[in-house]
């Protein structure tokens, strides 16, 4: 699978985002309720980049390691960033009205979770879903 | 995608067709809580059976709902929440605390009908 790289800058982008990641997923071998726990995911991360940048991207590869396919999901912003990763981290703390879930649980929903922020510059989170075997 | 709401006696049916932007949760909202009124309802299932994922947002609303038509005299029953989104809701922390939740349409109908005979039987002696 080539790279996709998908705009998101609406609700409607939220939808088309986690669509597309379980579209692609089921290519690469991802199944049952893991395409599901990784939508959620998407669903949430993709909020967060309308929510507080307004506008970002996602894009979505194909990888493998050890004989194990995979599909990693970065989201890029050029938002404010986030200036206490570890407090965007916890469960609960949100600086919106959210529930405060969305990073956390996205951490939760996958297999790997990473997330690089500068204030001013944006944010980014590679995630990866792998299959299971 | 707009979700149908059907009125069935005492209660309202919203049936979610397909997956849901933010802003169709917050007009299935809007349009609910003015139903409930309009109708005198006593109690609204949503059928979530087709549902894509429960995301954080989705589930916030769907408390909404909850707290916004009990304080119109109404129950919520969230019917029809499979398997692999219960799970998912599990792990990203979120629950729907408050709402009654059962297996499907039938079932969901049967226990907002039998928590309205509770709570008559409650205010009007044994």
């Amino acid at each position: 699978m080539d790279a996709e790289l998908i705009t998101v800058v609406s609700d409607a982008g939220v939808m088309h985002a986690r669509q597309k990641g379980r579209e692609l997923a089921m290519t690469l071998g991802i199944s049952g309720s893991d395409l599901t726990l990784m939508a959620t995911a998407i669903s949430e991360i993709a909020r967060n980049i309308v929510q507080y940048a307004g506008k970002g991207e996602i894009e979505f590869r194909g990888i493998a390691r050890g004989g194990r396919r995979g599909i990693l999901v970065i989201a890029r912003d050029q938002g404010p960033g986030i200036a206490n990763i570890a407090q965007a981290m916890q469960d609960g703390y949100s600086t919106s009205r959210g529930m405060g879930l969305g990073l956390p649980g996205a951490r939760r929903l996958m297999d790997d979770f990473q997330i690089v922020s500068e204030v001013g510059k944006g944010t980014t989170v590679t995630m990866v879903k792998w299959e299971s075997l | 995608m707009e979700v149908p709401i059907l009125k069935q006696g005492d209660f309202l049916i919203a049936s979610i067709q397909g997956a849901l932007t933010d802003t169709d949760l917050t007009g299935l909202q809007e349009k609910l809580v003015h139903a409930v009124r309009r109708h005198r309802s006593k109690g609204v299932v949503i059928d979530v059976t087709v549902l894509d994922v429960m995301d954080s947002f989705a589930a916030r609303t769907l408390r909404s709902i909850t707290v916004m038509t009990r304080l119109l005299g109404a129950k919520v029953a969230v019917v029809g929440i499979q398997p692999d989104i219960a799970f998912s809701m599990v792990q990203l922390g979120l629950t729907l605390e408050g709402t009654i939740t059962s297996l499907d349409l039938e079932d969901g109908i049967a226990m907002l009908k039998a928590a309205n005979n509770k709570d008559r039987l409650g205010k009007h002696g044994r």
